[in-house]
């Protein structure tokens, strides 16, 4: 695609400069006809002989000659983008410079020649003339399409149209002018006012001079002015030649007798001059519209300092340059307070003494709100600085800076004049620092939102790890089954649980909830796990497993975190049961002999609470027998604590009935029951909170 | 949401929390009991018989102030917790390491009982 694009600009430029090659070659053998043919008819009238060729030749020629060059410079000058605006008088100018010197150097072959028979012949006159003329219409023409891109800079539909008529008109012009037809003398006059006001028209759209700095502005005029000499050159040896020869015939070509180059002269003429006045009349006010351009620019810097490796500083320091630049300020200096309220100075052009100083002095004179941060208008404060002896400075403006409605720094301008600030710097001043709040606005939104991607990832991984933490496979016996379900909230809990093989015939079982939520509970989830897996092999009595995961607990849970948790031995032998509770929820128990589900009543305080050896003195070793048919739920508080939408718990009891009803069936049946009935009762898939639970089955 | 008042009486400061403590809430009651002890009260009562939920989060910022109180010699009551958040507290064990009366008149007399 690109290729064919650049093949395409190359076709197009081969093809550009093929047709100014042809133009030209138009043109030249154009003249070489006009300057023969009219030397021919010039030669028949002298000779008093009827003519060999029409005597309407050499005006077609010129025809053809001015059209050529036309396109020539249509292509040359119109098409040709990259030419800026003092390059466009340029190369009116050049054009004008050569045409002079050919012209010249034709004057002083003349001037060798002296009163020789040669000089004086009428043919050797007409050729020179026509050389004259060439070079004169060349100059127009290239001035006339220099104009058309300089006034349709910033075309407007009705512009474009008025242009096309101006060069229709133009055009009828020159056909009137070759072929004479008898029209009645008033179209012809209506023709030529109507040329003149539209030349006048177009003349007066002069938006580029805006557009020109300083420098440009004297180049142009510089241009302009020996642009117009030429021209007056020009008008004045093309007359001188034409008055000469006209003496001895009256049929030869005269520029004079056709309208179509008084016209076109008359319109560049006055374009050039119009354009000459508005730049010398703009000249003074120039540098106000350079320094608009500049408020731009700075403008658009701070809009664009919140890209890539820009920081805030940048952005403060963009402000205090803009601000000082825009506002011929002699010194400045920007208070922030930072994102974590720290005070930050930024100065330009004063020690952080001289600013002490200023604010002291202030202080001292109780102006109100002055530099004060919870200011929120700007402030003149120039008249207070009056009274400050030991400061240069005589003018002083004050700015809040402001991000989401709240002021979080000042910036001073200051001068050494009086009353150096007008109503105009003011604003300019204000609008830079509601942009620089804005760009500051912005870069904190970004960093927030950069800052969330990073827990969003965090978060993502903690789920990983919890997940990865809770077992694949259960431990299974002869005596028991179990089953066991985890239902993870959007946030990522951490709940636990887990089984252990002690012996042939005691097997341990875990549940825990790690208080607290995202990466650090899956953390303590996994220490919870590395716990139970060393000390529950080791085989201690569930009380002692408490108050030894404690001691190793205290040394990683933070102030303020804890787990709480319920620790089991199964022992097939003696079929009893043996657990410690430490502030988990209490087990749920089914007993086959009373058809009862209930809650385990027993004490306990969580792990992590007590963070010294009295632990020991808040668990409790409890032991009760098993059964067959005995079934027995343990479950976090994300179960219990499930809520419908009138904000009802799930609660104690609804659990408990839920097992009573389905006590005799396998544990994974009464899990799936006991399950279908909470996601019944919240009546929702997304939960708050973790589900999890293990049942199990005596056999 | 929760809404925590605090109230001197007697040389003792009240704080009377309304609403529910989760996590997010929990950095309030921090707050406050934070101020409570930063300004010298060695009495601090909590009144939570506006409280209708406590999260674990909560739980936990009770917890973390045990030790300080203990070594800056402070006594903290709470008082008039309804059935469910005390079931909360009783389930973690808290309610063995707090002083917990079930009225205002009992927690003051505690209060000042303890810190004789």
């Amino acid at each position: 695609m690109a290729n064919l694009l650049i093949g395409h600009v190359f076709v197009k430029m081969f093809k550009t400069k093929a047709l100014i090659r042809l133009t030209s070659l138009v043109a030249i053998i154009a003249w070489v006809i006009l300057v023969f043919s009219d030397v021919t008819v010039i030669y028949s009238d002298l000779k008093s002989l009827p003519p060999d060729i029409p005597t309407w030749l050499p005006r077609l020629m010129l025809d053809i000659f001015i059209v050529s060059l036309f396109y020539h410079y249509k292509f040359r000058i119109e098409r040709d983008e990259s030419l800026n605006f003092t390059d466009l008088l340029w190369k009116v100018f050049a054009t004008g410079l050569i045409a002079t010197v050919v012209s010249l150097a034709v004057r002083l072959v003349l001037f060798l020649l002296g009163n020789t028979t040669l000089a004086s012949n009428i043919l050797f006159m007409d050729i020179v003339y026509q050389i004259t003329l060439a070079l004169f219409i060349n100059f127009l023409l290239a001035a006339f399409t220099s104009w058309k891109r300089l006034i349709l800079y910033q075309k407007s539909k009705w512009l474009i149209r008025a242009w096309l008529v101006f060069e229709l008109l133009l055009l009828s012009i020159l056909v009137y002018d070759s072929i004479h037809i008898v029209i009645s003398e008033t179209i012809i006059t209506l023709a030529i006012v109507i040329i003149g006001l539209l030349g006048l028209v177009l003349s007066a759209n002069m938006r580029w001079v805006a557009y020109l700095n300083f420098k440009q502005k004297w180049t142009s005029l510089l241009l302009l002015l020996l642009s117009i000499f030429y021209l007056f050159y020009f008008l004045y040896s093309v007359t001188m030649w034409s008055d000469q020869i006209s003496q001895q015939s009256k049929i030869f070509l005269d520029f004079q007798s056709h309208v179509f180059n008084i016209a076109l002269l008359a319109f560049v003429l006055t374009y050039m001059t119009f354009s000459f006045l508005v730049i010398l009349f703009n000249l003074p006010t120039s540098s106000v519209f350079e320094q608009k351009l500049e408020e731009v620019v700075n403008f658009q810097r701070i809009s664009q300092s919140i890209q890539t490796e820009q920081n805030e500083e940048s952005v403060y320091n963009i402000l205090l340059e803009s601000s000082v630049s825009s506002v011929f300020a002699d010194a400045a200096w920007l208070e922030i307070k930072g994102r974590e309220n720290e005070q930050r100075l930024f100065t330009h052009q004063i020690t952080e003494k001289e600013t002490k100083d200023i604010h002291a002095h202030l202080e001292k004179n109780k102006v109100k709100g002055a530099l004060e941060q919870n200011s929120d208008k700007t402030k003149n404060l120039s008249k207070h600085l009056g009274s400050l002896k030991s400061t240069r400075f005589r003018s002083l403006l004050a700015f809040p800076i402001k991000v989401k409605e709240e002021t979080i720094g000042t910036l001073a301008l200051l001068k050494e004049l009086p009353d150096g600030f007008n109503k105009e710097m003011t604003r300019i001043v204000s609008a830079f620092a509601n942009q620089a709040g804005i760009s500051i606005e912005n870069f904190r939104l970004m960093e927030e939102a950069f800052q969330n991607a990073r827990y969003k990832e965090e978060l993502k991984i903690a789920k990983t790890v919890q997940k990865s933490l809770l077992p694949a496979k259960l431990e299974q016996d002869a005596d028991f089954e179990i089953s066991a379900f985890s239902a993870s909230a959007d946030e990522v809990g951490g709940d636990y649980y887990d089984t252990l093989r002690i012996s042939d015939h005691e097997i341990a079982l875990i549940i825990a909830d790690v208080s607290g939520k995202g990466t650090t509970a899956a953390f303590h989830m996994s220490q919870m796990k590395g716990i139970f897996h060393s000390l529950a092999q080791q085989g201690p009595s569930p009380k002692d497993f408490m108050a030894k995961a404690n001691k190793a607990l205290v040394y990683c849970l933070e102030r303020g975190s804890f787990i709480s948790a319920t620790y089991f031995v199964i022992n097939t032998k003696t079929k009893k049961i043996h657990y410690s509770r430490a502030g988990h929820c209490p087990v749920l128990y089914y007993t086959t002999s009373t058809h009862q589900a209930a809650y385990l009543k027993d004490r306990g305080t969580a792990l992590g609470m007590v963070r010294n050896n009295d632990y020991c003195n808040f668990v409790e070793d409890n032991e009760f027998p098993y059964a067959t048919g005995d079934v027995m739920i343990l479950y976090t508080d994300g179960i219990t604590e499930a809520k419908n939408n009138k904000n009802e718990e799930f609660g104690n009891d609804r659990l408990a009935q839920a097992l009573q009803q389905n006590a005799t069936k396998s544990s994974k049946e009464i899990e799936e029951s006991v399950i279908e009935k909470l996601y019944e009762f919240s009546g929702s898939e997304d939960i708050n909170d973790d589900y999890t639970s293990m049942t199990v089955k005596f056999r | 949401m929760v809404h925590i008042k605090r109230l001197q009486e007697d040389g003792i400061d009240i704080l009377s929390i309304v609403g529910e403590i989760d996590a997010s809430s929990s950095i309030e009651l921090d707050l406050a009991i934070a101020k409570s002890v930063g300004e010298g009260f060695k009495k601090i009562l909590v009144d939570c018989s506006a409280l209708e939920y406590i999260s674990s989060a909560g739980l936990g910022v009770f917890m973390s102030y045990i030790e300080e109180l203990r070594d800056k010699k402070i006594s903290l009551v709470l008082y008039g917790l309804k059935e469910r958040v005390f079931n909360t507290f009783s389930i973690l064990g808290l309610a063995d390491l707090l002083n917990i009366r079930s009225n205002r008149q009992e927690a003051k007399t505690l209060v000042n009982e303890l810190s004789v």
